[in-house]
């Protein structure tokens, strides 16, 4: 009974309150229908992970280590971008509104369809999270792609327009294909069940040329969504035209929920034996995601595509660590954690510095440092934290899959990796002290003069959360990454 | 290869009867516009009329002009003997059907060089425009007959067309009608009608193929209307001899039933051209490559469900 | 019976890829939708359990009706007709098609067929399908090829699904097309303002995001 309460109270509230958001007329209520239902939502998810609820429907809803560790994080992070919109929009409330890079008017969406939209963003993310039927986990990550595309469309104008129609046609191609790979693996399957764990039970039956087929699509379909390259050409365009929450909440839970996916056919296949298979695709392709992104990060002009590029290479790294096998397996999930706060954090950042200066360049923002002290301190820190400098805790999930590498023998991947991995660092601190040191810039056009509470403490806190991951691991999240990653510690 | 007499009626009823199609096809498009249209052996008179006239060559021609006629008659005279019309023609081996098409190909080669022959840019013009949509209309019917062979495992024309049974329409009736589509579409193209080409016309900006032959005369004249009409037999027997399924009976009642189909594939193309308008000279080519599509699908679907050769 | 639906599932894929005009491309994807719902249906004869009649006429009507209504509101709106000068043209799309047509032969020819097929070109309509839809994404400009594109992409997925996975469960097959209406409604919608923000539906002019 409490069961369906928890997972029935986790999916309809965000969705319901998604739909109320579409019809209320009131402005205040609205926008604190955000918070409210985010803190529901974290209360709720607070509650499953301590009292682990069982599976409901036969199999086809629970909770298993990996969806509560990407449930959390979700829900963190709404929360963080539920508080940081009461700031934002309110900003955004004025009625015109020219852009910064070419001068022209544009609207903005009804608030109404904004807000709603995000609430139903966060009910099919949790759906994703939830689902234990690889089909219905299918139709949860194209519902997050759908319900997704008006929020990146906030902005009306054409630059907009353009990063939603890719995002759209890619994105929705892309899942095609990872249904396709999910029918292959229908035709593998004679017991007619896609349950996980019936799959999971049947896996060492099924027979190889199906699965790899099936697994080959799959990876293609769900790289997609998850921004792996070279399939990645809607993420820079999306995540840097979206609003900064949009951003935030589109990097540090839309990728993880696709990765998500991708994890479960990657057990499935593990399943089956077929290790080294896996682990030559996934390698292919988190080392392409990994060069591309430290490529284009490297001369970028716009710290929100530097963010966007950043998720890729992040994706990239999380790929390799999932392709090491079980010693890597803990770093992944740990790095998927570390990622999202911290990359959340930094969009939320990047927010007020968009608004305090009013443009997107990084040449443009200088003495950030005297301007607004505190988005100084977090921008900087947050960079250097996704870059992997301790003691943040993307370091000690980078430092887990380099030990990965390097205790199977694999050499040439761990150099590779630390280079790359180098050479973005490089790129994303020269970036980062440019901006905050100096002295102040200009603002271009319309801008705030100064940054409420509400812009900066939920950036805080996620940067903070992530700064204490990279310290001390609590005993929850450890048992989930564990369990998650079904290895015997951090450390195996 | 065993010989009886009665295979040559085929080729003499197309001898004989060949001219009376365009006017079947002048009387059908006369009943769709309300009119009476010309007498139904007009083109008899015509020829008639014709024979008795002499010929004006230009003396910016050469043999070729002279020739040109003459060569064209009698390659489509000889393919005549190898199509089938009922039951087994005259002249039948393996590959015989490449025969047909290389002697068809000759035809419009000399037609086309007696054409350019006259150095004048009309007919230059024409001979372009024909060549180039039997660029396109040649591999549609390679490849439809390479569907037919396929299908009924036969490389010999007569076999190919003794073995279209009601059994293998039964089984295989798809790729018999995308056969038949294109077929069809090919036989409109190759004898210049609507929608590929109009025989009435005579305006510069649409004519094909009555362009080329616009400087011959008199007797020369009456082999090229000749030869048309010959080559037009052929092709609706073609069509004939796949739609119409041979059945087991008399030799006379099959020779009747393939003259009915001619007819019939007549009244239909009467039928096609009245209804529709020709098309632009710049859609003709997607029209041609549409059917070569067809027949590549009727060719895959041969391939899947067919008896090797 | 399944044969013939099949060859004209073939057949007008590759009079999409021929056509320019885009009422009547919609119109033939919206027949490729009707006659997919129809083999649903002979798939499992001469027994058709009740959701695969359920599922069949859903998928009838959603394809062969609403995306059709979806889509011809939104052409109406954005008042385009034709697909003028796309990245591939029409000839050469068609002598493409027909190598992906035997691409699509081939492949179904090495995947080992299911059980309880009688046709032999199930599969390799299928994947000619799924081929189609994507040279139709990759070859045209305008916004709404593309969205017919993946309809089509989709179609042939379906198709898949209908004979190799027969056993998908019911609630599956209609969250996909449930997934699969709003997907074209949330494209309609895009395409509508595409439509009046740039005056045109030509995706090749959407180039002003780089690096």
């Amino acid at each position: 009974m409490r069961s369906y309460f928890i997972y029935f109270g986790l999916m309809a509230l965000p969705i319901l309150g998604g739909l109320v958001a579409f019809v209320l007329r009131s402005i205040r209520i609205r926008r604190a229908l955000l918070p409210g239902v985010a803190s529901a939502h974290l209360i709720l998810t607070l509650l499953a992970l301590h009292a682990r609820p069982a599976q409901i429907l036969g199999g086809w809803i629970g909770l298993d280590d990996a969806g509560s560790l990407l449930l959390l994080v979700t829900s963190i992070l709404f929360y963080a971008a539920a508080v940081y919109a009461q700031g934002y929009l309110r900003s955004e409330s004025r009625t015109a509104h020219r852009d910064p890079e070419e001068s022209f008017l544009f609207d903005n969406a009804p608030e109404a369809v904004f807000i709603g939209c995000l609430l139903l963003f966060l009910g099919t993310m949790t759906f994703v999270e939830i689902s234990r039927h690889l089909g219905m986990i299918w139709v949860a990550v194209e519902s997050t792609t759908l319900v997704s595309a008006p929020l990146i469309y906030f902005h009306r104008h054409h630059r907009s327009l353009e990063a939603v129609w890719k995002y759209l046609m890619i994105c929705s191609v892309g899942i095609a294909l990872a249904l396709l790979g999910l029918f292959f693996l229908a035709s593998a399957e004679s017991s007619s069940s896609l349950l996980l764990d019936d799959v999971l039970r049947d896996a060492v039956r099924l027979p190889i040329p199906w699965l790899k087929t099936a697994f080959i699509f799959m990876l293609v379909g769900y790289g997609t969504k998850m921004g792996l390259a070279p399939m990645h050409t809607w993420l820079p365009d999306a995540h840097s035209e979206a609003p900064s929450l949009v951003s935030a909440l589109l990097s540090g839970s839309l990728l993880n929920c696709a990765f998500l996916a991708l994890w479960r056919m990657t057990q499935v296949c593990i399943a089956a034996g077929m290790n080294d298979f896996v682990r030559d695709l996934l390698l292919a392709l988190g080392f392409t995601s990994l060069g591309l992104a430290a490529v284009f990060i490297v001369r970028q002009r716009d710290f929100k595509r530097l963010l966007a590029y950043s998720s890729i290479e992040n994706m990239g790294i999380i790929t390799i660590g999932v392709a090491l096998g079980t010693a890597g397996y803990s770093g992944a999930f740990l790095h998927m954690l570390n990622h999202s706060l911290i990359k959340g954090s930094l969009f939320l950042v990047a927010g007020s510095i968009l608004a305090l200066h009013g443009t997107r360049a990084t040449d443009a923002v200088r003495g950030l440092s005297k301007r607004a002290p505190a988005a100084a301190r977090l921008w900087l820190l947050g960079l250097l934290a996704i870059g992997g400098m301790p003691p943040f805790g993307a370091f000690i999930s980078k430092f887990i899959i380099v030990r990965a590498a390097l205790i199977q023998g694999h050499w040439v991947v761990a150099s590779a990796f630390l280079g790359i991995v180098f050479i973005v660092f490089v790129g994303i601190s020269g970036i980062a002290l440019n901006m905050v040191l100096g002295t102040p810039s200009e603002p271009k056009s319309e801008s705030q003069a100064a940054l409420s509470a509400a812009w900066i403490i939920p950036p805080t806190i996620l940067l903070a959360l992530s700064l204490l991951l990279g310290l001390f691991i609590p005993r929850v999240i450890g048992n989930l990454i564990q369990g998650a990653s079904g290895s015997g510690g951090f450390w195996p | 290869m065993n010989f009886e007499v009665h295979y040559l009626m085929g080729p003499f009823l197309g001898i004989v009867f060949a001219p009376l199609l365009p006017g079947i096809i002048n009387k059908v498009k006369a009943f769709y516009a309300g009119r009476r249209g010309p007498p139904l052996l007009q083109l008899y008179f015509d020829l008639f009329k014709l024979l008795s006239k002499g010929a004006v060559y230009s003396s910016s021609t050469s043999w070729l002009f002279r020739a040109g006629p003459v060569i064209t008659f009698s390659t489509i005279l000889a393919a005549l003997f190898i199509i089938p019309f009922g039951s087994s023609a005259p002249i039948a081996f393996t590959g015989d059907l490449l025969l047909v098409f290389y002697l068809l190909g000759m035809a419009r080669f000399f037609t086309v060089i007696a054409a350019m022959d006259t150095g004048s840019s009309f007919e230059g013009m024409g001979a372009s425009r024909e060549v180039q949509f039997s660029a396109f209309a040649e591999p549609g019917l390679f490849i439809t007959f390479a569907a037919m062979a396929r299908l009924t495992g036969c490389l010999s024309l007569s076999d190919i067309f003794q073995s279209i049974t009601p059994e293998l329409w039964t089984a295989q009736a798809p790729a018999l009608v995308l056969g038949a589509v294109v077929l069809s579409i090919i036989l409109l193209a190759e004898n210049a009608r609507i929608p590929v080409d109009d025989p009435n016309t005579h305006l510069e900006l649409t004519m094909i193929h009555e362009v080329m032959v616009l400087d011959h005369g008199g007797p020369d004249f009456a082999l090229i209307l000749y030869s048309s009409a010959l080559k037009l037999w052929l092709f609706a027997s073609w069509l004939a001899g796949i739609v119409i399924p041979r059945f087991d009976t008399t030799i006379p009642a099959r020779y009747a039933a393939m003259f009915v189909g001619v007819i019939l594939a007549c009244i239909v193309t009467g039928t096609i051209e009245s209804i529709m308008a020709r098309l632009r000279l710049l859609r003709i080519p997607q029209l041609l490559i549409g059917a070569g599509t067809l027949g590549l699908v009727a060719f895959l679907l041969a391939c899947q469900g067919g008896v090797s050769p | 019976m399944n044969d013939l639906l099949l060859i004209l599932v073939i057949l007008s894929n590759l009079r999409l890829l021929a056509s320019s005009r885009l009422g009547a491309c919609i119109k033939w994807a919206a027949w490729q939708g009707i006659l997919l719902g129809l083999l649903t249906i002979t798939a499992a004869w001469p027994h058709p359990p009740i959701q695969t009649w359920v599922l069949a006429i859903v998928a009838a009507s959603l394809k062969g009706l609403a995306f059709p209504w979806l889509l011809f509101r939104t052409l109406r709106r954005v008042q385009v007709r034709r697909e003028i000068e796309p990245y591939i043209g029409f000839n050469l799309s068609l002598g493409i098609g027909l190598v992906l047509l035997l691409i699509a032969f081939s492949l179904a020819r090495r995947l080992p067929l299911p059980e309880g097929l009688d046709s032999e070109f199930w599969i390799p309509a299928a994947f000619f399908s799924l081929l189609t839809g994507l040279l139709l994404i990759v070859a045209r400009k305008t916004a709404v090829m593309q969205v017919i594109g993946y309809l089509v992409l989709e179609n042939g997925i379906f198709a898949y699904g209908a004979g190799a996975a027969r056993h998908a469960p019911l609630l599956l097959e209609m969250g996909i097309l449930l997934d699969l209406f709003v997907a074209v409604f949330v494209m309609g919608i895009a395409l509508f303002h595409i439509a009046r923000d740039f005056d045109h539906i030509n995706v090749d002019r959407l180039v002003s995001l780089k690096e």
